[in-house]
């Protein structure tokens, strides 16, 4: 077990830069993140979102930079690093259990059962372990999901838009699951959304990701004490920080490229 | 040439909305087939025997059953020739068609090269080439074998091909997000993901192949329900001939029937 040194960020993102063939998807890309906190990147479509996510879960190089975790650079998948796709890209030819036991299979590693149960009875999963997934609620197929990328215990749990298909209830339940499952497991979350309320919510930090070359312009701290209430994410501090945000993001889509630089100076000041 | 899966893939796909017929049969409609086969078989009966038409044109139906169980034993030899000749034929050409799908849908730039003579060997009827292979082979097995390996392995691949290509990004990334082997992303995804694909052009292969053994047998050599079926109308044995007809297209049902459960229990994730 690496345990993580003072000062030292649980993930550390260098440099980071990405490009397919002649399109920068990512350039001079910097962030950390300390371990046990949440932090989500938003960000207008194609900005890089899931290029940088699946740079943290080791699943493509990078062009240049690096992401360290631990303080050790990530170059290919690592069972610390749990990935949540958008869409619940279970396997449909296999039921919940085999789906949630594929980890293991492919490593051929014996399955941590009770682990597994307990993780099921969180997300109210029970009794529906030989259900196919064209018979789960996309809810249920999320959860599924979810319980598949924690059972092999990661320290970083990296979310890609995960409920951005799911109605606005389901969503709020699915943002209390994930407040409730971080509060038990301690992980490190880094979340991808679209919408800035579940990233208010949720986070510890609110990362604003600029489009073409994809960089961080922006990086708000979200000072909420947890569990968040109702009223808290009414209130008018969250209502500011809300508005600077969606400002954020609207203010590069309607001036482009040359204003978000600007912005990019401004912020590293902050 | 970009079109999906090609003729194949489009033969594939309308047999799949076939089977749509064998899924969510109520008991009434199953009573309404059979008083339908009743009506038409008894109407048959009765209208050929009213108008006196002679058997060698067509045989009643009672006729027929009668042939078909007082011939069986004699037929019986036969229909194991036949089977013989597909079922050797058919794993030959099935499981040479499966592995060249897999291989070739690795390297797109090679599969677009060769999908126009794939489509070519789809399209040829091998049986244009029995004469070929019974001066090559003689009158034994090994020239209908060969004849019904080409027919049943080229469909095979082409639907085989189409499922193989079906790669789903995100699925792969989550075996390789676990650290999966190329092996194991073929096996646990690739494989599954393709198999509905690869069944319906298994239940077509079988078909074409049925088609081929028949016709090869009926070109030479002295065994074989194909065979049979020359025998039984030089000798006018029309009743017999009908017989060996219903055996064939009872083998082609069972063909499609053993497919279709085949695919229920193991591809029904895909509806
Ligand atoms: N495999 C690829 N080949 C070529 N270009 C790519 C590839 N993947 C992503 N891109 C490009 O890189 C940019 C960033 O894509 P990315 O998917 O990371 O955006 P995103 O922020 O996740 O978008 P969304 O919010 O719509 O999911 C886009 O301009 C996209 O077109
Ligand atoms: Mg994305």
């Amino acid at each position: 077990m690496a345990t993580n040194t003072s000062g030292q960020a649980k993930l550390a993102i260098r440099n980071a830069g990405k490009r397919y063939g002649a399109v920068v998807a990512l350039e001079g890309c910097a962030l950390e993140v300390e371990a046990n906190t949440i932090v989500s990147i938003v960000g207008p479509s194609g900005c890089g979102k899931t290029t940088l996510l699946w740079s943290m879960s080791g699943l493509h190089a990078l062009s240049e930079g690096e992401i360290l975790l631990d303080g050790t650079p990530i170059v290919k998948p690592r069972p610390e690093i749990g990935l949540v796709f958008q869409e619940a890209n279970l396997l449909p030819w296999r039921n919940l259990l085999g789906n949630i036991l594929f980890p293991f299979e492919v490593k051929g590693q014996k399955p941590d059962r009770a682990w597994i149960d307990h993780l099921l009875e969180r997300v109210n999963l029970k009794g529906f372990e030989k259900a196919f997934p064209n018979e789960l609620s996309g809810g249920m197929q999320q959860r599924a999901s979810i319980v598949r990328a924690l059972s092999l215990r990661p320290s970083v749990l990296l979310m890609d838009e995960p409920f951005g298909a799911l109605d606005a209830f389901t969503r709020e339940e699915m943002n209390q699951l994930v407040e409730e499952i971080w509060l038990e497991t301690q992980t490190t979350i880094v979340f991808i959304t679209h919408s800035i309320e579940e990233a208010l919510f949720l986070s510890d930090k609110v990362v604003v990701l600029t489009p073409r070359p994809g960089r961080v312009l922006n990086v708000y701290d979200v000072p909420f004490a947890r569990p968040r209430t109702m009223e808290v994410m009414a209130g008018k501090d969250a209502f500011d920080l809300h508005h600077r945000i969606k400002a954020d993001i609207y203010g590069q889509q309607r001036s482009g490229g040359g204003a978000a630089a600007e912005a990019s100076g401004a912020a590293a000041a902050e | 040439m970009s079109d999906e899966g090609g003729v194949g893939g489009r033969v594939g796909k309308g047999l799949q909305s076939l089977s749509t017929f064998g899924s969510g049969t109520t008991r009434l409609e199953i009573a309404a087939i059979i008083a339908t086969a009743v009506i038409v078989i008894g109407g048959l009966e009765a209208a050929l025997r009213w108008f006196e038409v002679p058997h060698y044109i067509l045989p009643p139906p009672s006729a027929i059953a009668v042939a078909l169980v007082g011939d069986f034993p004699l037929i019986l030899p036969h229909l194991g020739h036949t089977l013989v000749v597909l079922l050797s034929g058919f794993a030959i050409g099935a499981g040479i068609g499966i592995f060249l799908a897999a291989i070739i849908t690795q390297f797109p730039f090679a599969e677009k090269i060769i999908a126009p003579y794939i489509l070519i060997l789809v399209t040829t009827p091998m049986l244009a080439l029995v004469p070929l292979l019974i001066l090559r082979f003689g009158f034994g097995y090994e020239p209908r074998i060969i004849a019904v390996a080409l027919a049943s392995g080229p469909m095979v691949m082409i639907n085989s091909a189409t499922g193989f290509r079906r790669v789903d990004a995100n699925k792969i990334a989550l075996a390789r997000s676990y650290g999966a082997s190329v092996l194991q992303i073929f096996w646990k995804i690739r494989a599954p993901m393709a198999l509905p694909m690869i069944l319906v052009g298994l239940m077509i292969g079988a078909i074409f192949g049925l088609l081929t053994a028949v016709g090869a047998e009926m070109v030479g050599g002295g065994f074989g329900l194909g065979n049979r079926l020359t025998t039984y109308s030089s000798m006018i044995q029309m009743p017999q001939f009908f017989g060996v007809v219903l055996i064939l297209s009872f083998l082609g049902i069972l063909i499609y029937v053993i497919f279709f459960l085949i695919g229920k229990k193991w591809a029904s994730w895909e509806t």
